[in-house]
């Protein structure tokens, strides 16, 4: 299963620390892990709530990492796209994974996939048995419905002001952190029913 | 991409003041009091979300505002159950209500409030009764029905069984398997969705159902998967698609919550008579006589089969080549999973995995499906007595050594070795000295897999390769060097004018240098500790210092070290630790010239130098020429200053009679006589150009050693106090030549000073200088010396109860 989906950034932000990263969405799947465990058991909804977003900002951190030495490692200009260009966005986007070793900061290991279009990271937190393949195509699909239907390639703030776009887009394409198996009928069936919804 | 425009709105909703914020809430609440929401509501609904979730810290609804927004969850626009579920999983549930659906209501639980209720569920009691009713609904459901009414309880079912298996009952697993059988095995074989074969003028009654198709266009002649197409689906075609997304998951669980008498013992060898009854019954028509279970086991075993098949069609679309790859990846785990259940469907399955090898095998682009493969010889390779060389090859061979830079073929494959490691080594003896491929994978990427090789280095360490292994470490970066110009080379012409790394290419390329680059690219340890003309490489390599992906690899190999010396006493006898000093003393000269590389690994030499000696303070006897050799290049003060002073101090401490009865006067005389040429070298004029003064550790150290050595042949003492008398006298006179800072030079003469009064009395500075080892190594209650005075002690306080 997928535990949580995230856009977050990976270019500076004047207001945050370098190194940090701001978290422009994220939806986590499933219940609260610490529900369930003895440790966390002893902590109200609202620490819990604290805890899961200090747990995606590692993440989201991580992956900024990641990405910033990844792109430094292979001395690759990056290529500023424009709307109208997600295809060659999300060619030119760096890849890769991170191991996340159990307790930081999932109390199990979680291998975190990530795919950098240029100021922005799109990260996909999965439980490491699972299909990484799948879960880098599905995240690669995302990404590009992402860029596609909000626009993300403008200077606009549509990540933020229609998030339920990316609520519906995750309902049909991973549902409940569902990795499906799809082939391109079953995923252009799903794709016109986002299309109809992100009409509205 | 990311604008002022974002921060500042995020900067907003964070910050918004709380008389703002309950205008907000009490201006939603009116709009929500309408019958039609319009476009308004939608857009402060987004806005709330926004607020809500710009800040880690939870706000609280008015209740008003919270009941109307839960009644939203089930109103008939999706984009209100969107806005509501996501604007709720933000925000706490009202104390004292939970979203109680009962059984009514459970078949209209739509995606999203489902998901709310998953994300606010408090407690395994809660995922329990969430599950009792989705699987009741499931049972008692009617056959119509929107089609994708149904299509998120097995999502939400795989959830629950993540993080609570437990909640599903023997007949629920029961009810779920013969589901899952119907949906994966039974599913239409016709096209849905109206499509008809007709034509144009063909009217409704013509229509005739239409078959599935394969994804290269033929008619499908067999049951429905994944890899089938149609122009529509019918709603047990999407079923099919659902249950084997989950279908692994499914087994897996199953396997570890499933009672005694279905968990089958693997290394039970005695399975083999039952096998051949079972080749023989286990065909499809009896399978309807198996409990529910082992026919989901059948089926899912079929269905494999089958995608392994269909894999093998040229699909017309990429999308559909990629997924025909995922498919095989699950398909074989899938296999692998039944048959570590049920081993006798190893044989069956053996047939299938070893032809699927074959086609793959030569073809790189399907390195990741070979993993999974891999796993299933290693799990039943040995049960089936099939010969696995051939996988280890590819897997330990060709994978590292020509795909290094597939960050996820080096994640999974490096994961694969870290899960199976045991198994490995008991089974894959070319394992341990796969070192030079398998480190291709960190030269190249070292942030990324750094932290696998950190659990995978202690198992490549053995004492027949620990000295080509710390060779290798060392030169990493030239590694990482050489397989950016070994991609490089197969990118760019030949002759390219001007650009970067040119000399390094020209090199790499060139024919009399070919074998120095060959050595570093080698697949496997054996064929020599390291080359000869390692300086040659250093100085061809010199441009790459400042590749941002070397300069990366640099920074890792300190910690590798510690690992490697870590591991190396474990695993070593005295004689290959006595070589690895001689190694470390070499390569600290011999290391390719990148900032504070240089320096780190001095650094972990000297620490490990001391640790060896500790151990085994023979060695210092035993390696007494090198060391010695070493120690009397007045050069090593200022280019390996930290090294130098480890060196000499070992030699101080540990070249003695009581550390080995092999030590000789003579043996001391010329330690303490090379010792002292340096330091009367380097405290007597100003260093040579280019260096820095000599650190005062380094001369303190040189003193204090031959001070030590001093006081085991006495009649060095003279020489010693006499230079520590003159370095009195010419400090008095002001400043000194070869140290600049009268602080440092204060604490060398009051360290000569104390020496100097310590060997007036020789016999006390051998005791201090030497201690005998019943002092360094104090017994406590063995000791005769220490013992009675505890004894009384303890009884003491015994009788004396305060």
């Amino acid at each position: 299963m997928v535990r949580c989906f995230l856009i977050h950034t990976v270019c500076p932000v004047s207001a945050l620390g370098s190194g940090e990263s701001r978290v422009l969405y994220s939806r986590v799947f499933g219940p609260d892990e610490g529900v369930l465990s003895a440790q966390q058991r002893e902590l109200n909804p609202e620490e819990r709530r604290l805890l899961q977003e200090e747990k995606l900002a590692v993440v989201a951190r991580q992956v900024r990492s990641a990405v910033s030495l990844t792109r430094e490692a292979s001395g690759r200009l990056l290529v500023e796209t424009v709307p109208g260009e997600e295809a060659l966005a999300l060619q030119e986007a760096d890849s890769g994974v991170v191991r996340l070793r159990a307790g930081d900061p999932f109390s199990e290991e979680m291998s975190a996939l990530w795919l950098g279009v240029q100021s922005l990271g799109f990260a996909l937190v999965c439980e490491p048995h699972e299909n990484l393949l799948l879960a880098e195509v599905t995240l690669r699909n995302l990404t590009r419905h992402c860029l596609e239907h909000l626009h993300m390639l403008g200077q606009g703030s549509e990540v933020l002001l229609k998030s339920n776009r990316i609520d519906v887009l995750l309902s049909r394409l991973l549902p409940h952190g569902q990795l499906l198996f799809l082939n391109h009928r079953f995923a252009q069936s799903l794709e016109k029913e986002v299309a109809v919804y992100m009409a509205k | 991409m990311y604008s002022h425009g974002s921060e500042s709105l995020i900067k907003q909703a964070r910050e918004i003041q709380e008389s703002e914020l309950q205008k907000f809430y009490s201006r939603l609440v009116k709009q929500l009091q309408v019958k039609e929401l319009g476009h308004e509501t939608v857009d402060s609904l987004q806005r709330l979300h926004l607020i809500l979730s710009a800040t880690k810290y939870t706000r609280t609804l008015p209740s008003e505002l919270q009941k109307r927004l839960s009644s939203l969850l089930s109103s008939p626009s999706e984009q209100l159950q969107v806005l509501s579920s996501a604007v709720l999983r933000e925000t706490l549930p009202l104390s004292g209500q939970e979203l109680n659906y009962n059984q009514d209501n459970i078949s209209q639980l739509n995606s999203h409030a489902a998901a709310l209720l998953l994300s606010q569920t408090g407690s395994r009691a809660d995922l329990s009764s969430l599950c009792a009713q989705l699987l009741r609904s499931l049972e008692s459901r009617p056959s119509e029905g929107p089609s994708h009414s149904l299509t998120h309880t097995l999502p939400i079912l795989n959830t629950i069984l993540t993080h609570s298996p437990e909640c599903l009952t023997e007949d629920h697993m029961t009810l779920l398997s013969k589901k899952l059988v119907d949906w994966l095995r039974y599913a239409s074989i016709t096209q849905g969705g109206g499509a008809s074969s007709g034509g144009f003028f063909t009217g409704p009654r013509s229509r005739q159902p239409v078959p599935i198709a394969e994804l290269d266009g033929t008619v499908s002649g067999d049951f429905f998967t994944v890899l089938c197409v149609g122009q529509g689906f019918t709603e047990d075609q999407w079923m099919n698609v659902y249950s084997f997304s989950m279908l692994r998951h499914w087994l897996l669980t199953y396997h570890s919550v499933s009672n005694g008498n279905t968990a089958v013992d693997s290394d039970d060898r005695s399975e083999v008579d039952g096998s051949v009854v079972s080749m023989v019954s286990a065909t499809s028509s009896s399978s309807r006589l198996l409990p529910p279970k082992e026919r989901l086991r059948e089926k899912a075993f079929q269905y494999c089969q089958r995608l392994i098949e269909q894999s093998d069609r040229k699909a017309h679309k990429r999308t559909d080549t990629e997924l025909q790859k995922a498919c095989l990846v699950e398909a074989v785990c899938i296999l692998d999973c039944v048959c570590v259940e049920d081993t006798s469907l190893v044989y069956r399955a053996f047939p299938c995995i070893k032809a699927l090898f074959g086609r793959l095998s030569s073809d790189l682009s399907f390195a990741r499906v070979m993993l999974p493969l891999a796993q299933f010889y290693l799990n039943h390779g040995e049960m089936a007595a099939v010969d696995c060389e051939c996988v280890w090859k590819l897997v330990i061979g060709r994978f590292p050594a020509e795909l290094f830079n597939d960050p996820f073929l080096a994640h999974e494959l490096l994961r694969f070795l870290r899960l199976n490691l045991e198994s490995l080594q008991l089974r894959v003896p070319q394992y341990t000295r796969s070192f030079p491929n398998l480190l291709k994978l960190l030269a190249w990427d070292s942030p990324a897999v750094v932290d696998d090789f950190v659990d995978l280095l202690p198992s490549l360490v053995t004492a027949g390769t620990a000295v080509e292994l710390l060779h290798t470490l060392l030169d990493l970066p030239c590694l990482s060097a050489t397989l950016v110009l070994q991609l490089r080379s197969t990118c760019l012409p030949i002759s390219e004018p001007g650009g970067r790394g040119l000399l390094s290419l020209d090199a790499f390329r060139s024919p009399s240098y070919r074998g120095l680059f060959l050595f570093l690219l080698r697949g496997e340890a054996g064929s020599g500790d390291t080359i000869d003309r390692l300086s040659t490489l250093h100085e061809l390599l010199a441009e790459a210092a400042d590749w941002p992906r070397v300069i990366q690899c640099s920074q890792t190999v300190p910690v590798l070290l510690h690992i490697f010396f870590n591991k190396v006493i474990m695993v070593a006898d005295k004689k290959l630790l006595a070589h690895l000093i001689l190694v470390q003393l070499e390569r600290s000269s011999l290391l390719l010239n990148i900032p504070n590389y240089i320096k780190e690994i001095h650094r972990v030499f000297s620490c490990h130098l001391l640790r060896l000696c500790e151990l085994h303070p023979s060695l210092v006897v035993d390696q007494s020429h090198e060391l010695l050799e070493f120690a009397g290049t007045t050069a090593n003060v200022y280019s390996k200053e930290e090294i130098y002073t480890h060196v000499v101090w070992v030699l101080g401490e540990y070249l003695s009679v009581s550390c080995d009865s092999r030590c000789s006067v003579k043996l001391i005389t010329s330690c303490f006589e090379a010792l002292e040429a340096v330091l009367f070298e380097i405290t007597s004029s100003a260093p040579p150009p280019g260096a820095g003064h000599p650190a005062p550790r380094v001369v303190t150290t040189l003193m204090s050693a031959l001070a030590k050595l001093a006081s085991r042949s006495h009649d060095l003492i003279p020489r010693v106090s006499l230079f520590l008398s003159k370095l009195r006298t010419v400090a008095r006179g002001g400043s000194v030549a070869w140290c600049s800072n009268e602080e440092d030079l204060v604490a060398i003469v009051t360290r000569g000073e104390e020496l100097w009064s310590l060997l007036k009395a020789p016999g006390v500075a051998q005791s201090v200088l030497t201690p005998p080892l019943h002092v360094t190594t104090p017994q406590w209650h063995r000791d005769t010396n220490v013992a009675m005075p505890l004894r009384l002690r303890a009884l003491t306080s015994l009788t004396h109860s305060q």
